[in-house]
């Protein structure tokens, strides 16, 4: 017991600070308390990152194989977290600006934060459906956190009630795995599926991934994504674009090279079809919309279709490709999002594509930061967003499906256009009524690092690329 | 016949009628009370299992919490049962398709079903020699499922928050009571005695 501990104390660590600044801003300021938490949990969780970046090392393994601490789990986690961090220090201002920072929004977080490092080391059905469930449910009280807004709390109960449903179908084929291997340990189900995949194993391991594709808003599980993005606060749309991805996403591959790697075959074929329609639904969707949110909401679904790309090759390559993917795609919306924050016109937030027409005369910093960002999300060379889909595409190309990878270079030029539009409204629109720009220099910093990130990368991607491989090496055998 | 084969019978004969009423009888109330009777059978099985603590569980909590709350239920709300039905009986050819199709398909898929090698193996949870179920059972949870159980918790804990989060405000436009200021308030600063004359006015 004491070894199990010690391996989940990062997660002890977190959920005991969570409980701990609940009671105490509960008993002193309330909400007065909001913005210094904020700053806590966000150091906290930059803190946990580094300790669990610097000192993990090996594959270790808790409660009976339950719980797996290997690379894969840590280059996720350090995603997730520091990405939760950016998001919540990055909203800040906004939420306070506009009433909403209550003492229990950084403390959700953190809580979600627990769930979401539960689901990458997840060694058990049951651990990740629990993980799953306090990432999700954390998720869906944030989402109508602003409550006297109808679109609002319309997000949260959607969210909801559809999460709800895919919870029961990743149940549904939970159970039915179980009814063939008779176990829920990854580790025994991988033992029991060897080479093979019977009916009922089969049936179960679709609906596990039907239930996970919903997380990570995959096609044809999508429709929740842009309603909820659209409906949500704007510092909450910008923390379920990045975490709760990164972390879906690491469960994705988890369940699918640890619990059915002995079945690669059956589950190709379902992943390359989920990335397929993503991608295309992503780029044609989001041609016909106005309203910034929600044509990063077709984005996001976009780009889950490229990482998804990565992980049908079924190869170490392609694990890695999707870290790789992720790290970037979390990055680019860490930035795009600052600016959507900063987006507002006599103190009210506007979301608006139009209103950003001649935006580059009266900011042309933040005019080309932006541009940069939109060329990286779109992948035009030699900017960092292009590298991340270079390597899904050799991915895809490598694991035998060059099909799928024509298709993500077309659909990648379908979805250059309405990025592009962006910032042909940016440069060349028509004059109107200028917008300002927010105050907060944090979003500022971000926005800024961001584009930078996305420039500077391009030489040795901070060393992204080998921890990607090594990451990717401890999940796939 | 011995005296558990006797006790068998007798209590699954009163769980299948209990069932078989709670669903056909015209009257909720009564429904609800058929139901209790069909848990305290439910629990006399699982004495004669062995399983005492699920019985002593689904005695205390199904029957004490669960069926005395929908009793509650039944009596306090006014649910026009008759109408309910009425509007089910519109959907049920359509809920009937749906089902012999869903049948079908499970007939399909679990026609030829097996399980994995050691797979009934893996799953029997055999209570250890010489330990009382109440004691094997902490054991798994608290021991075992010990990771499971507190997420759980973690998982309430995040309900409640957001239960108080989305529906608790805090208003200032109305009066509170003070118990402190009401006891410490002064007779004398906060009342005058004012001597009126018959028949005049103040």
């Amino acid at each position: 017991m004491q070894a199990d501990l010690t391996v989940i104390l990062p997660e002890i660590v977190l959920s005991f600070y969570a409980l701990a600044a609940l009671l105490g801003a509960a008993y002193t300021g309330q909400d007065r308390m909001a913005g210094m938490l904020v700053w806590l949990t966000a150091g906290l969780m930059t803190a946990l990152a580094l300790w669990i970046g610097t000192t993990g090392e090996g594959t270790r393994t808790a409660f009976d194989g339950m719980f797996n601490d290997d690379g894969f789990a840590r280059f996720a986690k350090v995603t997730i977290l520091l990405s939760a961090a950016a998001v919540l220090v990055m909203g800040q201002e906004y939420m306070a600006r506009r009433d909403l920072l209550r003492f229990e929004y950084p403390l959700l977080i953190a809580l979600s934060a627990v769930g979401m490092m539960m689901m990458v080391s997840a060694g058990d059905l049951m651990a990740l459906y629990m993980g799953l469930e306090l990432q999700s449910l954390a998720l869906y009280v944030v989402a109508s956190l602003r409550r006297d807004s109808v679109k609002s709390t319309e997000a949260g109960l959607k969210y909801f009630v559809l999460g709800a449903l895919s919870s029961g179908l990743l149940l549904y084929g939970a159970s039915l795995t179980y009814g063939y291997a008779g176990t829920t340990l990854f580790s025994g189900i991988i033992e029991a599926a060897d080479g093979r995949a019977p009916l009922g194993l089969l049936i179960g391991l679709v609906f596990v991934l039907a239930g996970l594709a919903f997380k990570v808003s995959a096609v044809p599980f999508h429709m929740w994504t842009p309603d909820v993005y659209e409906g949500a606060p704007t510092p909450i749309t910008a923390f379920f674009a990045t975490a709760p991805k990164v972390a879906a996403m690491g469960l994705f591959a988890r369940v699918v090279h640890d619990a059915y790697g002995g079945i690669v075959t059956d589950w190709q074929q379902v992943i390359a079809v989920l990335s397929l329609l993503s991608m295309f639904l992503g780029a044609i969707a989001a041609i016909g919309q106005t309203d910034i949110k929600r044509l990063m909401a077709y984005s996001s679904i976009a780009h889950m279709g490229y990482a998804l790309m990565g992980l049908a090759s079924g190869t170490v390559f392609g694990v890695q490709a999707m870290l790789i993917y992720m790290a970037i795609y979390v990055t680019m919306n860490v930035g795009t999002f600052a600016f959507i924050l900063s987006m507002e016109r006599d103190n009210r937030p506007v979301t608006d594509i139009m209103s950003l027409n001649m935006y580059s005369r009266a900011h042309p910093g933040r005019a080309l930061a932006m541009l940069i960002l939109l060329f990286s999300l779109a992948g035009v060379p030699p900017l960092l967003g292009f590298f991340g889909k270079l390597y899904v595409l050799r991915a895809a190309y490598e694991g035998g499906l060059a099909w799928l990878a024509v298709a993500g270079v077309i659909a990648s030029v379908i979805g250059a256009f309405y990025y592009l539009r962006i910032v042909y409204y940016m440069y060349f629109g028509e004059e109107r009524e200028p917008l300002e720009t927010g105050r907060s220099p944090v979003q500022w910093g971000f926005l800024m690092a961001s584009a930078a990130i996305m420039l500077l990368g391009i030489i040795n991607m901070f060393g992204v690329e080998g921890m990607a491989q090594a990451a990717a090496a401890t999940l796939v055998n | 016949m011995t005296v558990a084969a006797i006790s068998f019978y007798l209590f699954a004969i009163s769980l299948l009628t209990g069932g078989l009423l709670t669903v056909i009888s015209r009257n909720p109330v009564h429904s609800v009370l058929w139901l209790i009777l069909s848990f305290i059978s439910a629990a006399g099985l699982f004495v004669l299992l062995g399983a005492e603590f699920v019985a002593m569980l689904l005695i205390i909590v199904y029957v004490g919490a669960v069926a005395v709350l929908f009793l509650f239920v039944v009596m306090m709300l006014d649910v026009d049962f008759a109408e309910l039905k009425a509007e089910m009986a519109k959907y049920m050819p359509l809920a009937l398709l749906i089902g012999i199709i869903l049948l079908m398909q499970f007939g399909l898929a679990f026609g030829n079903w097996h399980m994995a090698d050691g797979a009934e193996g893996a799953r029997a949870a055999v209570t250890p020699e010489g330990v009382e179920n109440t004691k094997a059972l902490g054991m798994l949870l608290y021991d075992k499922y010990f990771i499971l159980f507190q997420l759980a918790g973690l998982i309430l804990l995040v309900a409640m928050i957001g239960a108080i989060v989305l529906t608790l405000r805090h208003r200032s436009d109305v009066k509170r009571q003070d118990v402190l200021a009401q006891m410490y308030r002064d007779p004398a600063k906060a009342m005058e005695l004012k001597d009126v004359r018959p028949g005049q006015g103040l």
